[in-house]
């Protein structure tokens, strides 16, 4: 299953209306997407506007992989639970999100190996009809690292 | 001691609980946008403000209000943010009203710091990003919310 995550905060129709599309035209329907008040609503498969928590998590567990906005949260828990992820960053200029940094997101962690990114919809097509081939990266721990972790716990507990 | 821990729904609040094993013993208040995170940590306090981000100015100043709330409530000893909008105004009024403030930018800002992060630095006592090359003055690389 794939399951397509926008996010809570806003939703993203360029990459819902090229999944619809993608999923027509390949017949490929074993699909859920979380829309976030879409104004386009997908043909093809099944969708959601949001997803409770649990259901959410249980989905996620569930998909063989993810594709969504280049959003942390999406991003960290497909590292955290070795999903392969294909991501499609929101750009201002099609008023998807308030700036391009999920541009850069996508693009430095597509560099480190940790997602596969799709720029245009020949692209997500592209890394959809490839998708057997995105392998997912060593999982990651459940928590910050080390020096981050020291870093902070130092500063509140050694000169607090 | 107390931490009052901040971050809107999301990637934010993803980051913020990886950074609980630091917190130690210290009692942990939270303050998220989204009310169902309560349960995330069902043994800590949670507040719930609303969700405001800087194309809202209305939303904007009735988050800012429930934060300077919370905060006269708590007093905490420390605040720490991984944004975005509520974390800012939680360092704004937890640092008049003498907590120690810590700003860790989120790892999505790879160009530049956030503008919320940039806002607040002024107010902050550790102010981090997590990408090497943003690091410059005051603003310290101190390792990622990945391992």
């Amino acid at each position: 299953m794939i399951f397509i995550v926008v996010g809570t905060q806003q939703p993203f129709d360029r990459l819902i209306k090229s999944i619809d599309k993608w999923s027509a035209s390949t017949g490929y329907k074993d699909i859920i997407a979380q829309v976030a008040d879409s104004n386009y609503k997908p043909t093809n498969f099944k969708w959601f506007d949001f997803i409770p928590m649990n259901e959410f998590n249980e989905l996620f567990l569930k998909a063989d992989l993810i594709v969504s906005h280049a959003g942390m949260g999406t991003i960290i828990s497909a590292l955290q639970y070795q999903k392969p992820i294909i991501v499609m960053p929101r750009l201002a200029s099609f008023k998807e999100h308030r700036n391009d940094h999920q541009l850069a997101t996508a693009n430095s962690f597509a560099k480190l190996g940790y997602v596969k990114s799709a720029y245009s919809e020949a692209e997500l097509f592209d890394a959809l009809n490839n998708r057997t081939t995105i392998s997912p990266v060593p999982p990651i721990s459940q928590h910050a690292s080390d020096q981050l972790l020291s870093s902070i716990e130092n500063y509140l507990f050694e000169i607090g | 001691m107390k931490i009052l821990a901040v971050a809107s729904e999301g990637g934010h609040w993803i980051q913020l609980l990886r950074l609980q094993s630091a917190f130690r013993e210290a009692e942990v208040v939270f303050v998220s946008t989204h009310k169902a995170y309560s349960s995330n940590n069902s043994n800590h306090k949670f507040y719930s403000v609303i969700d405001a981000n800087r194309w809202n100015k209305l939303k904007l100043i009735k988050m800012a209000n429930q934060m300077r709330v919370i905060i006269k409530k708590e007093k905490p000893d420390y605040v720490i943010s991984t944004g975005a909008a509520p974390g800012l105004a939680a360092i704004f009024w937890g640092k008049m009203s003498g907590s120690k403030t810590i700003w860790i930018d989120s790892i999505a800002n790879v160009e530049r710091i956030s503008m919320s992060g940039r806002l607040i630095k002024p107010f902050t006592n550790l102010h981090l990003t997590q990408w090497p090359h943003l690091a410059n003055g005051k603003t310290l690389f101190k390792g990622t919310v990945i391992s």
